[in-house]
């Protein structure tokens, strides 16, 4: 298999050397001097225009172009960079404004609470005060009450009694010995009745 | 004629023959394909620059392209001082890649498949490249031919070997381009010959390599011209930034 391919590729290449030497039997155009010099002459003429054009007219215009398209990218980048920033700050200034009116708010309201307290202690007090003096009046009025009662009650006793005594027996009793009575009665027994 | 896979880089004059004292300098095939290339190269690059929009078009984006991929090419073989000589350099990849592609378009002349225009290209290179080197360093451009860290007693050694290579890359350069150009085009020349002589039964083989060998040759075609800008940079490189 090995044998088959060497003298295969043997044969190719003795079928490609005779195949170039048919082509250097006309020998190779490339070594014919007729026309080297028209060739030398038109490369330098079409190669010098076009470098000429080239390096005058294009390429400053492409490289141009270039810088152009990446100095306005870089612009573009610049600004928005700076608008970013711009309205981070503004963020910022907000922010600011919001936390700082927060505080105020809360100032305000806890001003006002304190207000209110303290309105509502000077009006307890002032009630306190009337609630308190009107206590005392309507006591006083009570121990007056309470310390008239005794006489009254003794009085009524010792009216009663006579005018009982005046109908039971029919003569005129003398206020003093009942009023004596009652009087005795009356200390004997007001605990009783006056709770004192 | 069609026969020879070498009458396609025959060179015959069109029109009458233009004598200038005893040089001939008649318009010729190689002539018309040269003006093609140069008027094509013209055409898309005035086409590409002239309107100047934030979002390129097609034609303009291929010009930018190109306009980036050499100055990217320039900078990074040969350094920012090479930027003077970014124009030419444009040209000259644009050229050889014009003249290789139109010579992949059936029928027409290959401009690169003649040593004579490759050597005339290359020498001036080369030639170029040594005024560029002497005007920047003075002789001591010739330190390039004394690699630094060599032993004395290969010194002397060194220094021819270092002279034949420099000498030689204006040859090597021009039949580097010319011979791919040439052997390419001769190869599908003769693999076109073998369907022809193959017919209808065994033709269908060479006929897939012949396909595939123009795919291939359109590489080379992009590949050559790149190679040939890219050493003319590194020459370049050499006679500006002087390393040794």
């Amino acid at each position: 298999m090995v044998k088959k391919i060497y003298f295969q590729s043997i044969f190719f290449s003795l079928f490609f050397i005779k195949e170039a030497f048919a082509a250097e039997s006309g020998g190779m155009p490339q070594l014919n001097p007729e026309f080297w010099i028209s060739q030398i002459f038109w490369l330098i003429l079409t190669f010098g225009i076009m470098y000429l054009v080239l390096s005058k007219l294009i390429l400053p215009k492409i490289s141009n172009n270039l810088e152009s398209r990446k100095s306005q990218i870089l612009e573009n980048i610049e600004a928005a960079e700076k608008q970013r920033e711009d309205s981070d700050a503004k963020l910022k200034e907000y922010d600011e404004i919001i936390s700082k009116s927060k505080l105020e708010a809360n100032s305000i309201f806890n001003q006002a609470r304190e207000k209110a307290l303290k309105d509502i202690g000077a009006k307890r007090e002032v009630l306190d005060k009337q609630i308190d003096n009107e206590i005392a009046e309507a006591e006083k009025e009570i121990n007056a009450l309470r310390k008239n009662a005794p006489d009254k009650i003794n009085k009524i006793a010792i009216d009663t009694s006579s005018e009982l005594l005046q109908k039971l027996i029919g003569a005129e009793v003398n206020n003093s010995s009942i009023s004596a009575i009652v009087d005795d009665l009356s200390k004997r027994n007001g605990d009783k009745y006056y709770g004192n | 004629m069609a026969a020879n896979p070498m009458s396609q880089f025959d060179v015959y004059r069109i029109g009458p023959e233009i004598k200038v004292g005893a040089f001939d300098i008649s318009f010729t095939n190689a002539s018309l394909f040269m003006i093609l290339s140069t008027v094509s190269i013209l055409l898309i690059f005035n086409l590409g620059s002239k309107k100047n929009s934030i979002l390129p078009n097609k034609i303009q984006l291929l010009a930018e392209l190109s306009y980036t991929f050499v100055s990217k090419m320039i900078s990074d073989t040969a350094g920012s001082k090479a930027k003077p000589y970014f124009a030419f350099i444009f040209s000259l990849f644009m050229f050889v890649l014009f003249c290789n592609m139109f010579g992949m378009i059936p029928y027409t002349f290959t401009v690169t498949s003649h040593i004579i225009v490759t050597f005339v290209l290359a020498a001036f290179i080369f030639i170029g490249v040594t005024v560029i080197g002497f005007i920047k360093h003075g002789f001591g451009y010739l330190k390039l031919f004394v690699p630094s860290g060599v032993p004395a007693v290969l010194l002397p050694l060194i220094v021819v070997i270092e002279i034949i290579s420099y000498l030689s890359r204006p040859i090597s350069l021009s039949v580097r381009l010319f011979a791919n150009m040439m052997a390419g085009h001769t190869m599908m020349k003769v693999f076109g010959g073998f369907v022809i002589s193959l017919g209808i039964v065994g033709g269908w083989l060479p006929l897939s390599f012949s396909v595939a060998l123009t795919g291939l040759e359109i590489l080379v075609a992009f590949l050559q011209a790149y190679v040939f800008a890219i050493l003319t940079c590194i020459y370049l490189n050499d006679a500006l930034n002087l390393h040794h």
